[in-house]
């Protein structure tokens, strides 16, 4: 199967330990990437808030520029997924936006016709078109004893949950379960990791981060695998100084779940992007997973 | 000879003429459509002014048809239809056609609106003039009645009829009658004890001479129409014969096998492998589980066969087909609760101590489970802080849009009893506090008296990671405190969610059996909602309760006595009309296929096996027409629905589209056209 692929900036950048495995697993899996020819930056949250008409002409720049031969288009990163999502939409609702919004498209040569591309998330084409059976074929170290918590955000199943409860989505933990993973059904998967208010008010930030971590902690998890680098970043970049600040102890790894998905289907930890986390992740796989840690010894 | 067609177009008010010009329509029709020989319009047809207009032009213009274009036959067909038959002309060769409901109500063009009306008045005329004078036949209505579902709605509804004198036929699917309120410990808003209050009328309806009581039972297959239904019940099997049991209970005690009791102790306690659901059972009778009894999964046990003084255990027993015959039918079947894992933020199924409103219940109740005291999911702390959570499922368009209505009253019932009970705070998070019935509101008062807190607004969650110190090992109820305008954060130890009340499982199964239809949101269809509450759109079929919608014990109790009314009255007549409107079979045509045998829906052709011809039995006959359009040999006729009928309506609607721009039978030149009688004249 071949889609067009929009990596976008974080991916180049933080979350290179999400593209790396992004790219490994999909091609374990049979899924064709096609990267975009010069895309360009989604705005992420701060466009839009700036300028809707400016912030979707950006974005559907990016949608006009897929392959006509394709007809999705998968983002790993769920800021850029929501945007995508969001611009195809809007253009499809509002005839006189779509108007102007290929007027701007036109200048550079450019038409984007709403709902030629389909917008995928990652997750969704690994668990829905390659499918429970072809992921069970792939795992050849299961990760039994190893207590995942998947964290899923806000932006991926809201507003658009598509089949998920967008209070409680389910995805993740089944794909989990597939890779023999110990799922941890913890009360926070679908809250908010606060986004960038970082920036804006550390006391916020810091408390909608302290709550994520001690739900997990507080039901053992020895991991946290997300689907955002914003979330990976705020979990795990500022753990450290989350600690600081409410003097916890906090050292949960926090990891994309491709990179975990790597690690079931025997793939090397490197490729994988492992060790550009700041909460080191591969001791604790290594020493949870059963087997595994023989294995790394020999 | 021409017949002379009276055509008659209300304004209702302003319903039709506010988006139809109905003068136009009168004058068009008088102008333009052939054998007209009156047309009018008249502010209020239905009027006994409107009526009379009819039958004086019957007797003085000496009218062989009638038209009227007012509202839905529904409503007024038989106020049209007498009004012709007071007047020497037979009520079948009267048409109406609905010009307010399918016109005007859903028109926002006049000028289209007037068109279309025309066309609609074009079609009943040409129609009319086919159509032939039938005579109405009776049949007698058979005195006996069929109740479904033993809940209180279905008790009521059976004690009023057998109370009369008349032989009633109890279904209840559960081994023994009672329905919901035999779980409940009181009732809002009086506080009685409800099984004081119920148990009295389930001991009356067992030993009712006239009632004939089947439970774990079900109806299987309903045919017939109203006056002579055929119903055919299936009996499950007991395993315990009925009539050698005394309800001793030996076998009960007795019985090794415990089964987690989802049904009335609602997941919350035991019963045996062979039991009666509670104490006050009615009938005394067991059943056995037979997924759950021991001989039955592994061939081992028979205790109960042992112990049994009257060797009433019957292993062998076999599910029992039972036929019966009645003239009308009161369903009676009640709600099921929402699944509240469907809302997961709320942690039911997941946080031990989330619990549903029925399993609370339960808890209260001192024959319950916990012999009546409010504990946590271990069976023996006493919680501090109760949160009791509404509306969970209805009001929600995710879920059901309805209010399920009782549950803000059962919220409060409960806050009653956790402060009578225990020394626990107790919060109500409500949307809207819905207390609408007589002394609810007053019901209340009393609660905000007696210190109940009430916060107001939807709860986002309930959840136990903690964030503040006071929070660790609660549960923490997030709500948006719509009256302070914050955000709360709520710790307390034991949620209870309001769970909506939905139509039973298999509402449309049962529904469609019965010839009766559900609305969108799963519950029966009353024929109107206003003015007959409880029959259907099907004859000698009613409901009653809350299977109709959600609502409380005295308004289920209201409907039940209603429905036996309405069946009393039926009873007391006799008979009922039935409408010549159906199908006939011309022997000479048919050529014994057989085909249309099996369509028939209701059954109501039979086969004549000496002359090789099909025959269809009148009072079975409800005038579907499938056998109609399916006979390969055109030798069925619908009356009222000949093809040369409908061929003439479509050609009358048709008339702008059909050549001239005239209808087909209309006069090719004017000059042959009728007068048009201005509004009055006549
Ligand atoms: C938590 C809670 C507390 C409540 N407390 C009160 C209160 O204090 N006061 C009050 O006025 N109201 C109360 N109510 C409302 C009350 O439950 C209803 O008003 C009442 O149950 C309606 O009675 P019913 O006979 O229509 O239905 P049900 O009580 O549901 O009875 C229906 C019966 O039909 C049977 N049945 C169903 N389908 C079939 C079938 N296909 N064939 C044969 N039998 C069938 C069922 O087994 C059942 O016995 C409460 C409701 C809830 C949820
Ligand atoms: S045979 Fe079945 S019902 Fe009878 S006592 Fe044994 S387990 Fe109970
Ligand atoms: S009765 Fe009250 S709790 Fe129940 S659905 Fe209506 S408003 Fe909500």
């Amino acid at each position: 199967m071949k889609y067009a692929y929009y990596p976008g900036c974080s991916l180049e950048c933080n979350a290179a330990a999400y593209d790396m495995s992004v790219r490994e697993v999909a091609d374990l899996l049979g899924i064709r990437l096609q990267e975009i020819d010069d895309w360009n930056c989604c705005g992420a949250t701060e466009y839009f808030s700036q300028d809707e008409l400016t912030a979707t002409a950006v974005i559907a720049r990016n949608l006009a520029l897929v392959d006509p031969q394709l007809k999705q288009v998968v983002a790993p990163c769920a800021a850029c997924y929501l945007n995508l999502k969001k611009t195809d939409r809007l253009m499809a609702e509002h005839a006189d936006f779509n108007q102007k919004v290929n007027e701007a498209l036109a200048a550079g040569g450019l038409h984007y016709r709403p709902g030629t591309v389909q917008v995928r998330h990652m997750l969704d084409v690994i668990c829905d078109d390659i499918g429970e059976a072809a992921v069970r074929d792939k795992v050849v170290k299961p990760l039994n004893g190893l207590r995942v918590a998947p964290y899923y955000g806000c932006q991926v199943v809201r507003p658009y949950p598509g089949d998920e409860n967008p209070e409680y989505p389910m995805k993740m933990d089944h794909l989990l379960s597939w890779l023999g993973a110990e799922v941890v059904d913890y009360p926070v998967k679908a809250h908010c990791c606060g986004g960038h208010m970082t920036q804006i008010s550390e006391p916020q930030a810091f408390e909608l981060i302290r709550r994520l971590l001690q739900s997990a902690q507080d039901y053992d998890a020895d991991l946290i695998v997300c689907m955002c680098p914003m979330c990976q970043l705020n979990l795990d970049g500022y753990q450290g100084r989350v600690n600081g600040y409410f003097n916890t102890e906090f050292k949960l790894p926090i990891v994309y779940f491709t990179q975990i998905m790597g690690i079931a289907f025997g793939l090397d930890p490197k490729k994988l992007g492992f060790g550009k986390e700041l909460v080191a992740a591969l001791p604790v796989v290594r020493a949870k997973v059963n087997g595994l840690a023989a294995q790394a010894a020999q | 000879m021409a017949e002379r067609v009276g055509i008659y177009v209300c304004h209702c008010g302003s319903n039709i003429a506010g988006m139809i010009d109905v003068e136009e329509v009168a004058r068009w029709a008088g102008q333009s459509i052939k054998d007209v020989v009156v047309s009018r319009d008249y502010k209020f047809m239905c009027s006994s002014l409107g009526q009379k207009l009819i039958e004086d032009d019957i007797r003085e213009q000496g009218l062989t048809r009638v038209v009227v274009a007012a509202c839905s036959p529904h409503l007024h067909e038989k106020t049209f239809r007498r009004a012709c038959q007071n007047a020497g002309l037979n009520q079948y060769l009267c048409q109406m056609t609905n010009i307010r409901e399918h016109v005007s109500w859903v028109s926002t063009d006049r000028q289209k609106a007037t068109e279309k009306a025309k066309a609609l008045v074009a079609a009943a005329a040409e129609r009319v003039k086919h159509q032939r004078p039938l005579e109405q036949g009776f049949v007698k209505v058979n005195p006996a009645t069929l109740v479904i579902g033993g809940g209180i709605a279905g008790l009521q509804a059976t004690l009023e009829l057998a109370d009369a004198g008349y032989p009633v036929y109890l279904v209840e699917r559960e081994p023994s009658i009672g329905g919901h309120m035999a779980q409940f410990d009181k009732t809002f808003p009086t506080l009685d004890c409800s099984a004081c209050i119920l148990t009295p009328k389930m001991s009356e309806v067992g030993q009712h001479e006239n009632v004939k009581m089947f439970t774990y039972a079900e109806v299987e297959e309903v045919s017939g129409s109203v006056g002579c239904f055929k119903v055919k019940i299936r009996q499950k099997a007991r395993h315990v014969i009925f009539e050698k049991c005394t309800g001793c209970g030996i076998c009960v005690e007795k019985c090794p096998r415990k089964v987690v009791d989802n049904v009335f102790e609602a997941g919350m306690g035991y019963r045996k492998a062979i039991y009666t659901p509670f104490p006050q059972a009615v009938p005394r009778t067991p059943v056995i589980d037979t997924a759950n009894c021991t001989w039955f999964t592994r061939g081992k046990c028979q205790v109960c066969s042992k112990v049994c003084p009257t060797q009433a255990i019957d292993y062998d027993q076999k599910d029992e087909i039972i036929q019966i015959e009645v003239g009308n039918i009161i369903v009676a079947t009640g709600w099921k609760l929402f699944d509240c894992t469907r809302i997961p933020q709320y942690g039911y199924g997941r946080l031990a101590n989330v619990f549903t409103n029925m399993e609370f219940e339960r808890m209260c109740n001192a024959a319950g489970p916990t012999g009546g005291k409010i504990v946590l999911r271990d069976g023996k702390t006493e919680p501090r802080r109760i949160a009791i959570i509404h509306c969970v499922g209805s009001r929600d368009v995710r879920h059901n849009q309805y209010c399920s209505a009782v549950c803000c009253m059962a919220a409060l019932k409960f806050g009653h009893l956790v402060l009578e009970k225990t020394k626990a705070e107790v919060y109500s998070f409500y949307i809207d506090m819905r207390t609408p019935m007589k002394d609810y509101e007053e019901f209340y008062q009393r609660l905000l008296e007696e210190g109940m807190h009430f916060v107001r607004g939807k709860v986002a969650e309930v959840t136990d990671a903690a964030r503040l110190p006071d929070e660790q090992g609660s549960l923490i109820v997030q709500v948006e405190d719509t009256l302070l305008g914050t955000q709360r954060r709520i710790p307390v130890d034991m949620v209870v969610l309001m769970a909506a009340l939905e139509p039973q499982a298999d509402a449309k199964e049962l529904g469609l059996k019965l010839g009766i239809s559900c609305s969108m949101a799963g519950w029966y269809t009353e024929r109107h909602p206003k003015l007959d509450p409880v029959a259907t759109m099907t004859d000698g079929v009613f409901v009653a309760g809350a299977c109709q919608g959600p609502k409380d014990i005295p308004a289920s109790v209201a409907q039940g006595a209603a429905a036996a009314a309405r069946v009393a009255g039926m009873i007391t007549a006799g008979k009922v009309t039935i409408e010549p409107i159906i199908a006939s079979i011309d022997e000479q045509k048919c050529s014994g296929c057989r085909i249309c045998n099996n369509l028939c829906p209701y059954n109501a052709i039979e086969y004549d096996e000496e002359k090789g011809v099909s025959r269809v039995v009148a009072a079975m006959c409800k005038g579907c027409g499938t056998c109609v359009s399916a006979c390969p040999a055109n030798a069925i006729t619908g009356a009222h629905f000949s093809n040369e009928q409908i061929a003439a309506e479509l050609e009358g609607i048709l008339w702008d589209a059909i050549a001239d721009g005239r209808p087909a039978s209309a006069a090719p030149d004017g000059s042959k056209a009728p007068q048009s009688t201005p509004v009055g004249a006549a």
